[in-house]
C-alpha cells in the first residue's frame, strides 16, 4: 500500500515531458541528418564501382595510346618483357579459359551430385551437419589452396601423367574446381530445396523412383538457379588469382595443352606487381589493359547469372 | 483396355529401382568426395606445418634462413590491418544495409544502388587491387601502408556486409517497430534502441565471416605492392607493413624446399586465426540467436 501511494506522489505529466522533449530539439535533427548519413554510406558501394571502372578506363587509355587495340585483341604473342614486346592478349585470355573449363569439368558434376543428395536424398540431419562443413571449402583462403597445388595435388598428377610439368593448367585447374564446388552445391541445393513438394508428390503418386522424381521432375523446375550458380562459380574461376600464380606458372603459350606452364590474366598481374616494372612504363599500363579485360569477363558472368534466374525463374 | 501393361512395368520395376540405388550412391559417393578433399587438405596442413610451429617462429621476423624465418611482423601486421578493417566496412556496411532496409524507397535509384551492391560482389578481389593501387597508393598519397591495404580490404568486404545485415535487419519482425512506433519513439529511435539490437547477433556473424576473407585475402596486397621483408613492426596507420599471407606467398615460391615447411607454418597460423575468428562467428550464432 504505501509503495503505490509513493508511486501516485512521483506520477509523471506525460504531456509535460513530450513538450520538454520538443523543445530540446537534437533528437529531431537527429531524424533529419541521419537519413543522410546512411544514404552517404550506401552510396559508398557505387563509388567504389564508379572508382573501379573509371581506374581502369583511365590507365588502359593511356595503356591503348602506346600499344594498338587490334594487335592487343588479336594478337597470338604476349611477350612484354622481351626487347621487341608484343602484347597480343590471347594467350592471357586462352590461359584463363584453361584453367576455368577444367574447373568446371571438375566442379559441375561434382557439385550436382552434391546438391541433388543433399537436396532429395540426405535426411534433414544430414543436410545441417553437411552443408555448413562444405562451406568450409569455401572460407579456406585461396593462397592455402594454391601451396596445396603446388605441394600435393602437382606432384601426385605427375605420378599418373609423367609428362606433366610442374608448373601446369591441370592441377591448379582442379584446385579451383574444388575450390567452387561449394559455391555450384550450396546455390543449387537452394534452387532444388525451394522446388515445392507438391511436384515431387505427384511424381511419387505416379510410381516414380526417387532418382526420376530428381532428375526429370525437380532438377527441370530448378534448371534457372542451378544454371545461375554454374554461371557464378565460373566467373569466381576466372577471377581467381593465388592459386594460378602459384601452381599455374608464367608462360603465356597459344595453345590447347594443360600438362604445360601457362599464365592467366591474374597472374600476369601478380607476376607485373611483384617485380619491379616502374611506374609510367608500358608494362605498368599493361596490367590495368589486362585487369580490365578481367573485369569485363567477370562482370559479363556475373550478368550472365543474373539474367538466367530472372528470365528462366519459374513460379509456383 | 488396360491403360497400363501390368507385364511391362513389372519387368522395368527391377532396372528401375537397381538404377535408383545406383545413382543414389554415386551422389552419396560425390559428397564424400568433397569431404574428403577438405580432410586431406587439413590432413597435409597439419602435418605439413606443425613441425615449424614453435614458440621462435611466432616471435621472428622473415629470414633469409629457413630456420629463422618467423610470422611474427605478419601476424602483427595482419591485426593491424584487421583494426583498420573491421571500424570502416562495419561503419559503412551496416550504414549501407539501414538505409536501404528502413529509409531507402522503392525507387529507381534504389535498384540500382541494390544492383550494384551484387554486382560489386562478383568482382574479382585482384581488380579491387587495382583501384587500392591507383587510388589509395598513388592518387591519396598513402604509400603502401596499413591504411591503403586496409581500405582496399574494406571495400573488397563491403557488399559481403551489406548483404547479410541487410537480412538480418530484414529478419526483425515488423511488429517489433510498430510496438517502439506506439510507444511514441521517432523511426531513429526505434532503429538504434530496438531494429539494431535485434539484428546485431545476425550482422556480427556475417561479418566476423567477411573479416576473416579480408585476413586470408592476397591478390589485393600482392597487387598495392605490401613489401614482404619487413624487420620492423607498423608504427602507424601509415607505416608500412607486411601480412601473414603475403609472407605465405613469398615463402611458398622459394625454390629451397625448407621453405615449403616454413610456408605450410605459415598457413597453419593463418587457419588457426580463421578457425577462431570463426568460432567466434558461430559462438555469437548460437548464443544470441533470437526467433519471432
Amino acid at each position: 500500500m504505501k509503495l503505490v501511494s509513493q508511486k501516485r506522489e512521483k506520477s509523471l505529466d506525460v504531456q509535460q515531458m513530450i513538450a520538454d522533449k520538443k523543445k530540446k530539439g537534437l533528437g529531431r535533427k537527429a531524424e533529419k541528418i541521419v537519413p543522410v548519413l546512411l544514404f552517404i554510406t550506401a552510396a559508398v558501394s557505387v563509388l567504389t564501382t564508379i572508382g573501379i571502372v573509371f581506374t581502369l578506363i583511365f590507365e588502359t587509355v593511356e595503356f591503348f595510346r602506346r600499344v594498338s587495340f587490334l594487335e592487343y585483341i588479336t594478337g597470338t604473342e604476349w611477350l612484354p618483357f622481351a626487347g621487341d614486346p608484343s602484347y597480343g592478349v590471347l594467350p592471357l585470355v586462352i590461359g584463363t579459359l584453361k584453367v576455368t573449363g577444367i574447373a568446371i569439368i571438375v566442379a559441375v558434376p561434382l557439385g550436382l551430385a552434391v546438391a541433388i543428395y543433399l537436396s532429395e536424398f540426405a535426411s534433414d540431419k544430414v543436410r545441417r551437419l553437411i552443408k555448413p562443413i562444405l562451406e568450409v571449402l569455401a572460407g579456406v583462403p585461396t593462397i592455402v589452396y594454391g601451396f596445396f597445388a603446388l605441394t600435393f595435388v602437382t606432384p601426385m598428377l605427375q605420378k599418373v601423367f609423367p609428362s606433366l610439368e610442374i608448373f601446369n593448367a591441370l592441377s591448379p585447374g582442379i584446385i579451383i574446381g574444388i575450390m567452387i564446388l561449394p559455391t555450384i552445391a550450396s546455390l543449387s541445393e537452394d534452387a532444388l530445396s525451394s522446388v515445392p513438394n507438391a511436384m515431387r508428390e505427384g511424381a511419387f503418386g505416379l510410381g516414380s523412383t526417387k532418382f526420376e522424381v530428381a532428375l526429370k521432375v525437380v532438377l527441370p523446375a530448378a534448371l534457372s538457379g542451378v544454371l545461375a550458380s554454374i554461371v557464378l562459380a565460373m566467373s569466381r574461376a576466372i577471377g581467381e588469382t593465388m592459386i594460378v600464380s602459384l601452381a599455374g606458372g608464367s608462360t603465356p603459350l597459344f595453345n590447347f595443352d594443360v600438362e604445360g606452364s601457362i599464365q592467366t590474366m591474374t597472374a600476369y598481374i601478380v607476376q607485373v606487381s611483384t617485380g619491379d616494372a616502374g611506374y609510367g612504363t608500358t608494362i605498368y599500363y599493361s596490367i590495368y589493359a589486362v585487369g580490365f579485360t578481367l573485369f569485363i569477363f567477370t562482370l559479363m558472368m556475373n550478368l550472365i547469372a543474373g539474367w538466367i534466374s530472372k528470365k528462366f525463374r519459374e513460379e509456383y | 483396355m488396360a491403360y497400363i501393361n501390368h507385364e511391362v512395368v513389372e519387368r522395368q520395376m527391377t532396372k528401375r529401382r537397381v538404377k535408383n540405388t545406383v545413382f543414389k550412391n554415386i551422389f552419396l559417393g560425390a559428397t564424400l568426395l568433397a569431404l574428403l578433399a577438405l580432410v586431406i587438405l587439413l590432413y597435409r596442413m597439419i602435418t605439413q606445418g606443425a613441425g615449424y610451429v614453435s614458440f621462435d617462429f611466432l616471435q621472428n621476423f622473415s629470414s633469409r634462413f629457413p630456420e629463422k624465418a618467423g610470422v611474427f611482423a605478419g601476424l602483427v601486421g595482419s591485426l593491424a590491418m584487421l583494426a583498420v578493417v573491421a571500424p570502416v566496412s562495419l561503419l559503412l556496411g551496416v550504414g549501407a544495409a539501414i538505409y536501404l532496409e528502413e529509409y531507402a524507397k522503392k525507387s529507381k535509384l534504389t535498384t540500382f544502388i541494390q544492383m550494384n551492391i551484387s554486382n560489386l560482389a562478383g568482382v574479382p578481389s585482384i581488380v579491387f587491387g587495382l583501384l587500392g593501387l591507383t587510388i589509395f597508393v598513388r592518387m591519396l598519397g598513402m604509400g603502401k601502408s596499413i591504411l591503403a591495404a586496409g581500405l582496399t580490404m574494406s571495400l573488397l568486404i563491403l557488399p559481403v556486409i551489406i548483404v547479410a545485415a541487410q537480412e538480418a535487419i530484414r529478419s526483425v519482425p515488423g511488429s517489433l517497430r510498430e510496438a517502439s512506433y506506439g510507444m511514441g519513439a521517432t523511426k531513429w529511435q526505434t532503429i538504434r534502441k530496438v531494429v539494431l539490437p535485434a539484428a546485431i547477433p545476425g550482422v556480427l556473424t556475417g561479418s566476423i565471416l567477411a573479416l576473416s576473407r579480408a585476413i586470408g585475402e592476397t591478390a589485393p596486397l600482392v597487387v598495392i605492392g605490401i613489401p614482404v621483408i619487413v624487420q620492423f613492426l607498423p608504427a602507424g596507420v601509415l607505416s608500412e607493413f607486411t601480412a601473414l599471407p603475403m609472407l605465405i606467398f613469398d615463402w611458398a615460391k622459394r625454390p629451397q624446399e625448407e621453405f615449403q615447411y616454413v610456408a605450410a607454418a605459415g598457413i597453419l597460423v593463418l587457419m588457426v586465426l580463421l578457425i577462431f575468428m570463426n568460432s567466434i562467428a558461430v559462438f555469437i550464432r548460437n548464443k544470441f540467436q533470437n526467433r519471432y
